[in-house]
């Protein structure tokens, strides 16, 4: 996984509270073997019916194009658990997402992919917020997570909060299997003394 | 200070009091890694099509193995066709995932429940109806529905591919404790209002995030009252509140309804288990971070007029306006209403719909069949509306068969379909056109879930069976009583 430390790049202001993974990826994307993340990210916001790009909507704005960070709204990434709503944003070089609050599946599985997930207190979100829109693409944000902070458009400086293990993770771009399998005969152990204790939960009968 | 001293004993007591989530988690958790995170043993895993032939060869790329093949189970539910006669090639564009799914379940000698298999069936329903999940023990399931299962007293946890990933080849899910939550359902439901109708006056009443962070206890006397399987959709749903996991203490009609399933220890097994399982219940002194209670007396069957399964009203009440937008939510609501385009002001029923869907892991067990064509009494689906029943499982669809179900939906004008989650999510194909409008029994109304333009009512099944038949939103007791 790639590490996550420090990131400047423009913004996307995309300010909707609830925005849940079929408006991410729909779920059609997920029937291929192979599919196309990044045709696939937010497809059915910025694409009509036959595949053109819909002139109005902020994630077509030729300012926005190839931006690394996105600033959105309260519960992002709410419904289903596919990683490919996370998928979608790596495959647009979103490396940074700044939500009013996230779910915690998307949360999950963009720390699972080194997107580092921030979230501000109320105060410093809407100045965010505004910085960001008023910016409009012509001034980057930074987000330094070593310093657990974003400096916004216009040099204002706010710290945010992270959970230990994800900022350790991102930070390194540790392998989540190799940190557990040095828990190999801890987990060995608890399988043997349940095969014991709850023999069921060890043995299913084959059906 | 004796009174001090007292105090003080009381909270002794109350910290080693545990909660039911506390009780399972703590027997399951094998080591805390020097992250901080905890490794909580899984003792069933499950995948699908859409993550499996990804998730294995990821597996195979980095020269792991699967850890347990005989704890593993595969099922194609998410993009198979269900129209009858359906083989892996019906629809075109998901034939590939269907065979890669099942060469690389055969690879790693993990149990598939394939196409044509007997017991084949959307994840969540052929779990628990298997005894695959079994109380007190902890199930992964690759999807946010998982914590369906919670309804028997097990522990829960949807993932992405990643986290399978890591549950395949170590047997364990790397966590970060949630916070609990108890969810008290008080009261007592009027006959026809069913446990969807309380799940989404609860998700109504708390938010799409009201349970965000949370493990979810369901508990209370409204509760116990509702059936093992209406319990599956109350915990299904609890994903809608944004929840971490839900579930809810075993009791005898639990234990009941598991005994003699296929996976279910059997014999002098199923009495040392059954012994353990009866110590499954949160301590009376247990303290939970959240509190909430809910009162059901007098609550009505419930509809969805928005794009989140918050945005639901009782059948008799009139669509909300802006107004009535909880704080904060007034962007969200202003384009609910937007791409709902039903009147603010105006009673939701007399609604035209143009099509039904009975189906899906929240409303598609047995129970729901029988609620769904207890309403239909020789009636038929209205004209312009296509309606259709989508089994949980192919065991269900025998059941159902077995009373002659099938015949009273087919009809009535009903479509009798295999089993998958086909126009749930619209992952099958199943979708609607443009401007559609589906009175279904999902958990789901995101815009566009089901097709572009189309509009999504959550409801029960007898609910959807009702507008079916009249062709527009209607009040199912009406129809029950005959005045509709």
């Amino acid at each position: 996984m790639l590490p996550f430390t420090t990131l400047t790049g423009i913004a996307i202001p995309l300010l909707i509270d609830d925005i849940n993974t079929d408006q991410i990826t729909p779920a059609q994307a997920r029937r291929s073997l192979h599919p196309d993340y990044h045709a696939a990210w937010f497809s059915r916001w910025r694409l009509d019916e036959a595949g053109n790009e819909i002139a109005d909507c902020v994630l077509n704005a030729p300012q926005y194009r190839g931006a690394p960070i996105l600033v959105t709204g309260r519960n992002f990434g709410c419904g289903s658990a596919r990683e490919g709503a996370a998928w979608a944003m790596v495959a647009r070089g979103i490396r940074c997402i700044v939500a009013r609050s996230f779910s915690d599946f998307y949360r999950a599985n963009c720390v699972q992919n080194g997107i580092l997930p921030v979230t501000l207190d109320q105060v410093d979100m809407a100045a965010l917020e505004r910085a960001v829109t008023e910016a409009s693409g012509t001034h980057p944000v930074t987000v330094d997570l070593e310093g657990q902070a974003v400096i916004s458009p216009d040099g204002e400086r706010f710290s945010f909060t992270m959970d230990p293990a994800e900022r350790m993770m991102l930070l390194e771009g540790l392998d989540d299997i190799g940190l557990t399998m040095k828990h190999m005969s801890d987990i060995t152990g608890w399988e043997q003394r349940t095969a014991e204790e709850q023999p069921w939960l060890q043995a299913i009968p084959k059906v | 200070m004796l009174g001090g001293a007292e105090i003080d004993v009381r909270e002794m007591h109350r910290n080693m009091a545990l909660t039911l989530f506390d009780k399972i988690w703590n027997d399951h958790l094998v080591a805390v890694r020097p992250d901080g995170r905890a490794l909580v043993y899984m003792d069933r895993t499950m995948l699908d099509e859409v993550r499996a032939p990804h998730v294995f060869a990821r597996i195979e790329q980095r020269g792991l193995a699967v850890r347990r093949p005989d704890l593993t189970f595969v099922v194609q539910d998410h993009s198979v066709a269900t129209a009858p006669g359906r083989t892996e090639t019906t629809r075109a564009d998901s034939a590939e995932i269907i065979l890669a799914t099942r060469a690389s379940s055969h690879r790693h000698g993990v149990r598939l429940f394939d196409l044509h298999d007997p017991e084949q069936g959307i994840s969540h329903v052929i779990a628990p109806e298997l005894g695959m999940v079994l109380p007190g023990g902890t199930h992964a399931c690759a999807d946010s529905h998982a914590a369906t299962v919670g309804a028997l007293g097990a522990l829960a946890f949807g993932c992405g591919s990643t986290e399978l990933e890591h549950i395949l080849t170590t047997q364990t899910m790397a966590l970060a404790r949630p916070a609990t939550m108890r969810l008290m359902l008080h009261g007592r439901l009027d006959p026809v209002v069913t446990a969807k109708d309380v799940i989404l006056h609860v998700i109504g009443r708390l938010g799409v995030d009201g349970a965000a962070g949370h493990a979810v206890e369901l508990a209370g006397p409204a509760l116990t009252a509702i059936p093992v399987e209406g319990r599956f959709t109350l915990c299904n749903m609890c994903t809608e509140l944004g929840a971490r996991t839900a579930l809810a203490a075993p009791d005898d009609a639990v234990f009941e309804w598991l005994h003699g399933r296929p996976m279910v220890p059997a014999g002098a097994a199923w009495d040392v288990a059954l012994a353990g399982w009866r110590g499954l219940r949160s301590d009376d002194e247990a303290r939970f971070d959240t509190e909430i209670d809910i009162d059901c007396t007098g609550l009505e069957p419930q509809v969805t007029w928005g794009t989140d399964p918050s945005q639901t009203i009782g059948i008799s009440e009139a669509v909300p306006d802006l107004a009535a937008a909880p704080p904060g939510r007034e962007a969200a609501w202003r384009r609910a209403l937007a791409y709902a385009a039903l009147p603010s002001g105006k009673p939701i029923t007399g609604t035209p719909i143009t099509r039904a869907f009975i189906g899906s892991c929240t409303n598609a067990r047995l129970s729901d069949l029988q609620a769904a064509a207890a309403v239909i009494r020789g009636r038929k689906v209205a004209e312009g509306v296509q309606a259709v029943v989508v089994p949980g499982s192919m065991t269900v669809r025998r059941q159902a068969e077995a009373l002659g179900l099938d015949q009273t939906f087919k009809a009535a004008g009903f479509e009798w379909h295999e089993s998958g989650c086909a126009m749930c999510a619209g992952g099958s194909g199943a979708r609607a056109n443009p401007g559609e409008r589906i009175m279904s029994t999902t958990n789901r109304n995101f815009e566009g879930r089901q097709g572009r333009d189309v509009r999504t009512h959550l409801a029960s099944p007898a609910m959807v069976v009702a507008a079916a038949i009249a062709g527009r939103i209607v009040d199912v007791r009406h129809l029950v009583a005959g005045e509709a």
